[in-house]
């Protein structure tokens, strides 16, 4: 049997996907709508005629499952990921697990809360749609092997009647969240829309990105697109600085992908401190400014 | 327009997950409950459309009774009436939908169905895309902006680079994630209207689960031992020195 993985080009979730995939079976063939490089046996790229339109790609996957009868579907945790999978499992009245972290047999593990609880759970179908959660899996990087076929399904008005008609691209002109080395981020304890000028004049210093909690989003002092969360943007930095932030998990599901997170919190016993690797203790409104003075110190000499 | 907007109740989880002795959920004794954020955005949305355009806002919910709480905020927030499927068991995503979609059937016709991308518990991903797909309706996911005009609905989604726009025509399925406004705090009379308004409730009963849940586990990496580098404004020069070994400053 084979294993069916949905390709995104130029995308580290699509290679982790393909490690599940090679986790379930030595014979993984990948389906992508542009072209894309894998590191699967067979790649099958399928014209969707135009601009991009999920419900497109997934009558392509559900023709390609029709002609490989694989054992299963891997989707890479993405929001495409997860939206054409689940648009396969409506297709096939199948059962769809997202987010999954681990395969035994018929059982899966899967993320729940944005992964700060994870399910096991046992998928009854004989062809297994699962999305792979993001950094559960190493990316797969041997390029060499994959033969290319393009194919060109056979779509239904329906198919192609929800596509991209504009795309609109942001002109942020400071450091986007999703890309940023540094995170300064607020909560709580910044206590105003302006307290957190302290927080955008240590971000300048380190060409870091500002972010918040979703306290302060729903207080309307920093917008949506600043939150850093389960319902908002999921970093990755080197360093993540949360200022005034007591780690509730829908904050911890956003951040937990930072590779060091230093804590700035006034109260010893934040739960922030239990996922933190370096702590100060005090109040953020006079250690923040410090941190900048000692940085413009530092830089002086 | 008439509009249906499902929403599930979900408790405010706070700074740790302690499981209830079988494994089975969440230990929720001592936390409050919610409108799964996702979905208190798309109840904001429909009102809005409502409060422009004219029409109705229904809403729907599969949970225990408790969750008649989140109906009532639902309809404080503006929604007109709300239909509650009682179960006290939790539903895989599969049978959610085919619950769903018999309680959407009655009241058909909508103009929009609203659902959240993801529930913020269970995060499955696909409630609203199985309903779409049962009544033969196109369906936009994710979005972040919405605009209901002339029977199309212009639907914005968040990409890295920037937003991509669907335009679809109404009768329509979209999944919608926070962001995509900022909910009204209720007023007291709101409050007060939200408790004389309508809720059909009807005991259902769950099928077998296609992905039946057996245990939930809370996983490693809680209780991290972080190093302290001071107290207040002292700790700057510590906090720096790290920055500097992190290649960061």
């Amino acid at each position: 049997m084979s294993v069916l993985v949905l390709i995104e080009p130029n995308d580290e979730l699509s290679l982790q996907a393909v490690t599940l995939g090679r986790i379930l079976d030595s014979d993984v063939h990948g389906l992508s709508v542009e072209p894309a490089q894998a590191p699967v046996d067979v790649l099958h790229v399928a014209e969707l005629g135009g601009t991009y339109a999920p419900a497109a790609w997934a009558a392509a996957t559900v023709q390609l499952v029709e002609r490989l009868a694989p054992s299963a579907v891997v989707a890479p945790g993405s929001d495409r990921g997860n939206d054409v999978l689940a648009h396969v499992a409506a297709r096939l009245d199948l059962p769809m697990a997202a987010n999954v972290t681990e395969v035994r047999g018929e059982e899966v593990t899967r993320q729940r809360w944005g992964g700060t609880l994870l399910e096991e759970a046992r998928l009854h179908a004989d062809l297994k749609l699962l999305s792979a959660a993001p950094f559960a899996f190493a990316a797969s990087d041997d390029a060499s092997r994959a033969r290319v076929e393009t194919f060109v399904p056979n779509f239904t008005p329906a198919d192609t009647a929800v596509r991209v008609v504009e795309s609109i691209s942001a002109s942020t002109g400071g450091v986007s969240l999703a890309d940023a080395k540094v995170v300064v981020s607020g909560g709580r304890g910044v206590g105003s829309s302006e307290g957190f000028a302290i927080l955008e004049e240590l971000a300048a210093l380190l060409e870091a990105a500002v972010g918040c909690s979703r306290v302060v989003t729903s207080a309307g002092w920093r917008p949506h697109t600043d939150q850093v969360g389960q319902t908002g943007t999921k970093v990755s930095p080197d360093l993540y600085i949360a200022c005034g932030i007591s780690g509730a998990t829908q904050h911890i599901a956003g951040c937990k992908g930072a590779k060091k997170l230093l804590a700035i919190n006034a109260d010893p016993e934040a739960t922030i401190f239990g996922h933190a690797d370096y702590a100060v203790i005090g109040d953020l409104h006079e250690i923040v400014p410090a941190i900048s003075a000692e940085l413009r110190k530092a830089r002086a000499t | 327009m008439k509009i249906l907007v499902a929403v599930k109740r979900v408790p405010i989880t706070g700074g740790k997950m302690v499981l209830t002795e079988d494994a089975q959920a969440i230990q929720t004794r001592h936390l409050g409950f919610t409108i799964s954020p996702h979905e208190e955005c798309g109840v904001e949305e429909a009102v809005r459309i409502v409060e422009a355009q004219g029409g109705e806002v229904v809403v729907l919910t599969l949970g225990p009774a408790e969750a008649e709480e989140q109906l009532r905020e639902s309809m404080a927030l503006g929604a007109d009436r709300a239909i509650h499927l009682v179960s006290d068991e939790e539903w895989d995503a599969q049978a959610t939908a085919s619950a769903l979609l018999e309680a959407i059937r009655v009241e058909q016709p909508f103009d929009l169905l609203v659902f959240g991308n993801e529930s913020a518990d269970a995060g499955n991903y696909q409630v609203g895309i199985r309903i779409a797909y049962a009544l033969g309706l196109p369906v936009v996911t994710g979005l972040k902006g919405l605009t209901v005009l002339d029977g199309r609905a212009r639907c914005e989604q968040e990409v890295t680079g920037g937003r991509d726009v669907y335009d679809v025509p109404l009768p329509a399925v979209v999944t919608v994630r926070e962001g995509l406004n900022l909910p009204r705090y209720p007023s007291v009379p709101a409050k007060l209207r939200a408790n004389r308004k309508p809720v059909d409730a009807r005991p259902v009963e769950r099928p077998p689960s296609k992905l039946e849940k057996l245990r939930l586990v809370v996983p490693e990496g809680q209780g991290k031992q972080a190093e302290i580098l001071g107290r207040g404004a002292e700790a700057a020069p510590a906090v720096v020195e790290v920055m500097q070994r992190l290649g960061v400053a």
